[in-house]
This record gives C-alpha cells, sequence and structure tokens, in this order.
C-alpha cells in the first residue's frame, strides 16, 4: 500500500518539482497516535453565542490553550466556529471575516470546525438560507485548506447544546488524528443520548465486538483499531478467508470465526459465539463486501446477485437476528461507499447495495433508539488497499491525487476510525447517519 | 490403568483444528512439516482465542521427519501465538503418533498433572527427508574424525560412486520389504474382501466427506492453507462405476484376484492437525465449548513379520480389550471412526471382530463381538477421501468425531487407526 507519489512528494527535491509542474503536493495527514496531543497548538473559538462560551470552557476542560480572538502569531492547531445563533445569511459575516485571517495560522494537520443547527422542516426561509449557508461555506473552506488540515462540522438538532455526550465525542472525533480522512463532512447530534467513556484512548473497554470481512484490507485494520480501543474481538470472514483470518485474529487476540455471512443462519451464529465464547456482543460491523464490476449492459445475474447477497442483503438479515436475538443495545456499523452517494460507472449492483446501506442505517435508527443502541454507516471513498491497487495506474492516481481535497488517497486505518467513533457508546446521539471518509472527495459530492 | 485413570476426572475435547490434506507433490511443495504444523497450531489459537496462553502441554509429530526437526512441535510452540512458556514434545508412532499424542494428553489431564493440552501431527510426503546412503555417511564421519590431511584423503578415497545415491524413505515395513499395500493386499484376500465391498466404501467416504463441506461441517474444523481450502484428493462425485474402473494397484501376485487399487487406498498425503484438550475448569474458565470426553485409550501391536497375522490388523486386538475394561459391547456406539488405509483394512477389521473363530482363536472371547451398524461408519469421510499424512490422521479424526458427537447431544464414537510396524491405537470418546 506504499504510495510511492507520496514519499517522493514529501522529499524537498519532489516538493520543488511538483511545485513547478503544477502537480498536487499531498502531505502526511495527522493520523491518530495514543497519548499525543489532541490538536497540534492553541484553539481558537469563534462565535458569540452561549454555546460559543461553552465550547471554550469544554476545550480549557480537555487541556487545551483556548482564544476567543485572534492575537499573537502562534500556529493555530483548531479553529471552532459556532454559529448557532445565525438567523440570516447576512449573520455569516461577522464570523467567516474573523475566521479568514485565522486561517493563514493554522497548523499543518490543523481543524476548522462548525457548531451549528441543521436545516429543517418548518424552518423559516432566512433561518434554512442561513443554516445551510453555514454547510455552503465550511464545505468550500475544506477545498481551500492545504497542509493536511480539515474543516469539518457539528450539527446540533433542537435545542442540544454541549451537553449532549455525542455533541462532545463528536467534537474530539473531529479534532483528533482520528479524523485525518474525514473532510468537508457533518457529524449531525439528534439526541442526548451517549455515554462518555472513562478513558478516551481506550473507549471501548469491555465492549465485545464482531467485524465482518475482517481477514484483509478495511475490515483487518477495523479489527486492529478496535482492539487498540480496548474491544475484544470476534473477527469473521468466509472459510475460504481463513488463514488470512487466523492471523488477524491472533494479531488482535479475539477469536476467528469461519463463516460466509449470506447463509441464512449467521447472525444467529455470530451472536452465539459472541455470547458463548465472550459473554456479550455490544458491537457489529458490517465490513463484508465484494465488488463483481460490470457495466449494467454486460452485467449477468451471478455477478449482480452475489453484489446485493453479501453488501446489503446480508446485514439486513443479521440485523434481523440479532433483534430477534434481544441484542437491544447493540451498535452497529456498516460499510456504505461514496459509490453509493454519486453512483460509479461499471458499479451498478455495488452501488444499489451500498446506497442500499445508507437507507438501511436511516430506516433502522427508530428501531435502535434506547440506551447505547443505535447503527450508522461510514461511506469511504478512495482508500488504498489490495483492491484499489488493482486499479489501472492512471485512474488510481487521479482517484486519489486529484480529486480528494486532501490530495491522496486514505488508508484502512482512516475508515477503521470513523467506525470505532461510531461503534463508542458516546455516539448514540448520532443515529442513522452515513459519514463520509474520502478526504472531501468529488466522487459523491 | 486406564480404569483408574477414568475414575479420575474428565479430560475434554474442546475443539480442533487442521490444514485442508493435499495430495503429495501439489498445494504444499515446499511447506515443510515445522510450517504445515505452525499454520495448524496457530489456527487452532484463533479459533479459541489461545493468544499469548501457557497451555500444559503440546505433542505432535511427524512420521517422515528431517534429523533438523530434532525438536519439531516445540519449534512450532515457539514459531506459533501461544505463549513460549508452552512446552512442548515429540511422539513417533507411526500412523498411531497423531492419537498417542491425545491419548497421552488425556491422561495428564485426568491425572490432574496439566490443565490443557494440544495433541495432532504433521507430515509431508512431499519434503520428506532425503538421507545420504550409510556408505557415502560412514566416508564422511571418518573424514570428520580425521586429524590430518592424509586421513581425510584417506577416509575419501574410499568413495565409491554408487555411494552417491541418495536414500530416499520408503513405506516399506524394514522386515519384511513388503510395503503396506502388499501386506493389505495380503490381508484383504485372507479375508475374502470383495473389490465391489472396497470400491462401495472409497465411494461413501468421497460422497460422506462432500456432503459434509456443503452443510458447513468442516467451517470451523478446518483453516485453509496455501490457496486450499478444501481437501483436495477429495471428489464428491465419486462412484463405484468409476471407481470400479481402476486397474488393481496392490497384490499383483494375486493375479485376478487383485483388488486393490488407488481408488480404494489412501493417497499418500500432506497435511497437519491439532485438537485442544482440557479439564472441565479449563473450559469453563476460558468460556470454551466441551465437545466430548475422551473416555479411554488402548494399544495392540501384532506379530506380522512371521506372517501369524496381517500388518494392518492391530486395532482388532486392541479394541476387544478396551471395551473389557469399559464394559462395553462393540454395539455401544453411535459413531464409528475407523482409519482407512486402504478399504481392505477397514472391512477386514469388521469381518474379523464378526468372525467367531477368529474372535475365539486370536482374541479369546467366547462370542464374536458381531457386526456394526454400517450407516454408523465413517459417516463425514476418512481417509480414503481426505487423504491421509500420517501423524496428522489422528487429529482429524479426534476433532471431527467430538463435533458429531457434541452435534448429535449424547452417546459415544469409537476410534480405530492401524499404524505401521503392526502396531494400532483404539480410542473412546463420548458426547457432551
Amino acid at each position: 500500500m506504499a504510495d510511492q507519489y507520496l514519499d517522493f512528494a514529501n522529499t524537498p527535491f519532489g516538493r520543488s518539482l511538483a511545485k513547478r509542474l503544477g502537480l498536487p503536493a499531498p502531505v502526511r495527514l495527522r493520523r491518530y497516535e495514543q497519548g499525543a496531543a489532541l490538536i497540534p497548538g492553541a484553539a481558537m473559538v469563534i462565535g458569540s453565542s452561549e454555546l460559543a462560551r461553552t465550547t471554550g470552557e469544554l476545550l480549557l476542560g480537555w487541556g487545551l490553550e483556548v482564544r476567543t480572538h485572534d492575537a499573537g502569531h502562534a500556529k493555530l492547531g483548531a479553529i471552532v466556529v459556532v454559529l448557532d445563533d445565525v438567523t440570516t445569511p447576512a449573520d455569516l459575516s461577522p464570523h467567516a471575516l474573523t475566521l479568514s485571517p485565522a486561517l493563514k495560522r493554522l497548523a499543518p494537520g490543523g481543524r476548522v470546525i462548525t457548531i451549528a443547527r441543521p436545516e429543517q422542516d418548518g424552518d423559516a426561509p432566512e433561518l434554512a438560507a442561513a443554516r445551510l449557508g453555514v454547510t455552503g461555506m465550511l464545505r468550500s473552506v475544506a477545498h481551500e485548506l492545504r497542509g493536511g488540515a480539515t474543516a469539518n462540522g457539528i450539527e446540533l438538532e433542537g435545542s442540544l447544546d454541549l451537553s449532549a455526550p455525542s455533541a462532545q465525542a463528536a467534537l474530539r472525533f473531529l479534532l483528533s488524528g482520528r479524523s485525518a480522512y474525514v473532510d468537508g463532512q457533518f457529524l449531525r447530534v439528534d439526541s442526548q443520548r451517549g455515554v462518555l467513556p472513562q478513558d478516551a484512548d481506550r473507549p471501548l473497554v469491555g465492549k465485545v465486538a464482531v467485524v465482518t470481512g475482517a481477514a484483509r484490507g478495511i475490515g483487518a485494520a477495523i479489527a486492529r483499531v478496535l482492539r487498540r480501543d480496548g474491544a475484544t474481538l470476534v473477527v469473521v470472514d468466509v472459510p475460504q478467508a481463513g488463514d488470512a483470518l487466523a492471523k488477524v485474529a491472533n494479531e488482535v487476540e479475539g477469536t476467528a470465526l469461519q463463516l460466509d455471512v449470506t447463509r441464512p443462519e449467521a447472525g444467529e451464529l455470530i451472536a452465539a459465539h459472541a455470547k458463548e465464547r465472550h459473554g456479550a456482543l455490544d458491537i457489529v460491523v458490517h465490513n463484508a463486501g465484494i465488488t463483481r464490476d460490470k457495466l449494467l449492459a454486460n452485467m449477468d445475474a451471478a455477478k449482480w446477485d452475489s453484489v446485493i447477497a453479501v453488501n446489503i442483503e446480508s446485514q439486513l438479515a443479521m440485523n434481523r437476528a440479532f433483534k430477534a436475538a434481544g441484542l437491544d443495545q447493540l451498535r452497529i456499523v456498516s460499510l456504505a461507499s461514496t459509490s453509493g452517494i454519486a453512483g460509479n460507472r461499471g458499479q451498478s449492483n455495488y452501488g444499489a447495495s451500498k446506497a442500499g446501506v445508507i437507507g438501511m442505517v436511516r430506516a433502522s435508527a427508530p428501531q435502535l433508539s434506547s440506551g447505547v443502541a443505535g447503527i450508522n454507516a461510514v461511506a469511504p471513498g478512495f482508500i488504498e488497499t489490495e483492491m484499489t491497487a488493482k486499479i489501472p495506474f492512471a485512474t488510481r492516481a487521479a482517484g486519489r491525487l486529484i480529486l480528494p481535497s486532501l490530495q491522496q488517497g486514505g488508508l484502512p486505518r482512516d475508515v477503521a476510525e470513523a467506525i470505532s467513533f461510531l461503534a463508542s457508546d458516546s455516539a448514540a446521539g448520532i443515529n442513522g447517519r452515513t459519514l463520509r471518509v474520502c478526504g472531501q472527495s468529488l466522487i459523491g459530492a | 490403568m486406564g480404569q483408574n485413570l477414568s475414575q479420575n476426572r474428565p479430560a475434554v475435547v474442546i475443539g480442533g483444528n487442521r490444514i485442508p490434506f493435499a495430495r503429495a507433490n501439489g498445494a504444499y511443495v515446499g511447506a515443510s512439516n515445522q510450517d504445515m504444523m505452525t499454520a495448524a497450531l496457530d489456527g487452532l489459537v484463533a479459533r479459541f482465542g489461545l493468544q499469548g496462553q501457557r497451555i500444559g502441554a503440546v505433542a505432535s509429530g511427524a512420521v517422515l521427519k528431517h534429523s533438523r526437526d530434532f525438536n519439531l512441535t516445540r519449534e512450532v510452540v515457539l514459531g506459533s501465538a501461544l505463549s513460549p512458556q508452552t512446552p512442548a514434545y515429540d511422539v513417533q508412532m507411526a500412523c498411531a503418533t497423531g492419537l498417542e499424542t491425545i491419548g497421552s494428553l488425556a491422561d495428564k489431564i485426568k491425572s490432574g498433572q496439566i490443565e490443557s493440552g494440544i495433541g495432532g501431527g504433521v507430515d509431508t510426503v512431499s519434503d520428506a527427508p532425503i538421507a545420504v546412503s550409510d556408505d557415502l555417511r560412514n566416508v564422511l564421519l571418518a573424514a570428520g574424525r580425521a586429524r590430518s590431511l592424509k586421513d581425510r584423503l584417506a577416509a575419501f578415497a574410499k568413495l565409491r560412486p554408487r555411494d552417491l545415491a541418495p536414500s530416499a524413505p520408503g513405506t516399506d515395513e524394514p522386515r519384511t520389504g513388503l510395503s503396506m499395500g502388499e501386506h493389505q493386499a495380503l490381508t484383504t484376500q485372507r479375508w475374502e474382501i470383495t473389490r465391489e465391498a472396497q470400491d462401495e466404501l472409497a465411494a461413501a467416504s468421497h460422497q460422506n466427506l462432500a456432503a459434509a463441506y456443503d452443510r458447513h461441517f468442516f467451517d470451523d474444523l478446518i483453516t485453509p492453507y496455501r490457496g486450499l481450502a478444501k481437501d483436495n484428493n477429495m471428489r464428491a462425485d465419486s462412484t463405484v462405476a468409476k471407481l470400479s474402473k481402476l486397474k488393481p494397484a496392490f497384490g499383483k501376485s494375486l493375479g485376478d484376484q487383485a483388488s486393490m487399487t488407488a481408488g480404494n487406498s489412501t493417497p499418500l498425503t500432506d497435511g497437519a492437525s491439532a485438537v485442544l484438550l482440557g479439564s472441565e475448569e479449563f473450559a469453563a474458565e476460558h468460556d470454551l465449548p466441551m465437545l466430548a470426553n475422551f473416555v479411554d485409550y488402548e494399544l495392540a501391536a501384532v506379530d506380522f513379520v512371521s506372517g501369524e497375522e496381517g500388518l494392518l490388523m492391530a486395532p482388532a486386538y486392541a479394541v476387544p480389550r478396551m471395551l473389557a475394561r469399559q464394559g462395553l459391547t462393540l454395539q455401544d456406539f453411535d459413531f464409528y471412526e475407523i482409519h482407512e488405509a486402504f478399504a481392505g483394512t477397514v472391512l477386514s477389521t469388521l469381518k474379523a471382530w464378526e468372525d467367531p473363530e477368529f474372535c475365539k482363536d486370536k482374541l479369546g472371547l467366547d462370542a464374536p463381538l458381531g457386526s456394526i451398524d454400517r450407516s454408523k461408519l465413517n459417516v463425514n469421510g476418512s481417509s480414503l477421501a481426505a487423504g491421509h499424512p500420517f501423524a496428522a490422521t489422528g487429529g482429524r479424526i479426534v476433532a471431527t468425531l467430538a463435533k458429531m458427537l457434541h452435534e448429535k447431544g449424547s452417546g459415544r464414537g469409537l476410534i480405530s487407526v492401524c499404524a505401521a510396524g503392526g502396531q494400532g491405537i483404539v480410542a473412546i470418546l463420548e458426547a457432551r
């Protein structure tokens, strides 16, 4: 998975050559490390509302150096813009113009985060325009940032504030290196539900998590990250992938379950294994997925049906089985894809299945809305895996370098970080959503 | 001895793992015994979450063994995900190796000596040790002892071109010069086993094994290896009609009476297996399943050199001794796992147990052991279909039978394995 261009572009010669030729200049992203500082510098809070004040207090409480106005020349690790009080597009002006000079001092790997209210049915035209205006501004800022810095937003529904555990958890996630490849996205918090972890570095301690399709690629990375975050793992893959699966199981000190998830009894078998061997089942990551790309004009039943069966029907069936088994406090995270949002040539079957995942989590959320239960999806963009390594060089280069704002493909780990966040109890106030991990790729924009 | 032990606490079969068995000189070319046994062990560790754990003992072995593998099992453990503080030892008892490791570990558990054990075995014909001839070896040893260049040259001067021919390990019996197949051919003839009966058993083995794969029976018994996910000797479409077309491979001196073919004899095979055993306390403490109790096992050997008994008939003698000790009859079992070295071996053994004369004269019984319900024999296939990597077969059978018994939820299973040198090993498992 070595990205030779990324290595080259980060040598002195490579940097100057890329600049002269007008090639993209990707930088190494600031990725999470246990014990590392939350952000690479001070935090600046922009905004005049009560929520802006409590945001500053929260960041102070996290041990950050917090500024409320632009002073000095030190690098800023993050700029949090609190816009919950905008009522008409003109209200954005002072905040945008305060943000403007501060952006120049944002450190490499820095963060711009908006905290605002989502546009909703019943909003007055002025209010709706102001609130949607926030998203347009934020996404454009994300395109503007360089040096591995990202811009993302938190949307707090109703009168929710930062006392909502998921609002705090989302803020911490977006500030940290865990969100390295999340760019131009919004996390919407819809309830006060959620429980913050005792230890932010090991939020999944005591949890039993199942990851399907865990033998390689993104699935193996998910297993590793969940283990790092404290979970006990059950790793699942088809029997034919059992040797690679065993290696992952031994690495994450979990148990290997060789199982084809399209079998009707898959959900029951997974629940039984987790309960009998580990005493519980708290987290399910539906990662197993396949591609059988073909233009629809040339599609055959085997290619179409197998993709639908593995990527979406199996998830629906397993979720029904988990419900029947009385697992009403489950946290489920499914793998969608940007192909499910924008479509992709040659992927009508895959696109159908992945859009299906997005629909499934949205529709399942109301049934998983008590305690810490919940269901969400993560939609990866261009991720460097064995699968994408097979894509022709030029297409791959375009996919990873030109289109995403971060000018590079993501790593399986980046997807895993988002999944670990959504799998945690602290994310229970985020439900039925799909979070893109795509480096702000134009694909699916 | 067994009776005393069986009064102690039970030794429980928790589960097993093997790599698919591969026909020799095929999928596993380049894999050593150590590679394959490590794969089988690591798959077992992964299945049961034993990473970093200290197991009471790991025992395995290989029939065809390189001199460098003097500490094979310990080296396997050191290369595995188990704690390096896990002791290990090698056993070598021809095809009885695997079951002997499991039996001896079960005894250690029953007696309270250890809480957990992993037994199994491995063999590769594709990576068999090839040694230099005895003459060349003597020359090299003499040269090594030489103190001067002159002495060394004198030692090498004794070398003759024919000495350079390597000596490959054979499956011929050293004392008779007959291959195992030729020995069995005599026994098959002695018991008047028909070609058709042998082909029927072989076809059933393939069909049963294939059906077991189809119902996902092996999903938690096998971990793929080197691109192989199923035993590649298996022919799901095997039939008596197809098998009947094969020419005899053994007993050619018997003329048109020869009945043993490549189809009703096991092929040379590469593979490895491992079985996890524990006390009830160990299983409960680690939330592990308990499939079956390893109740008892028995060894026997026969005088095949003089021709008094067939080479592979020792299990016929071991079983009645074990049954008497346990107060059981041959019919008190729900499953019979009789290793299919050759179809003729299984059928000769069954016929011997039905024969009043044999049971009286050879076994000293008042009445024959009698016949078994053939629908309970090798119901998920056996060595004719799966193949037979010598030392790995015991582990394959124990794990398979333990799972079958657990699925049934009650009853007993009988295991019978013949071995070179006129030896045999048999065992009883009981469902949990």
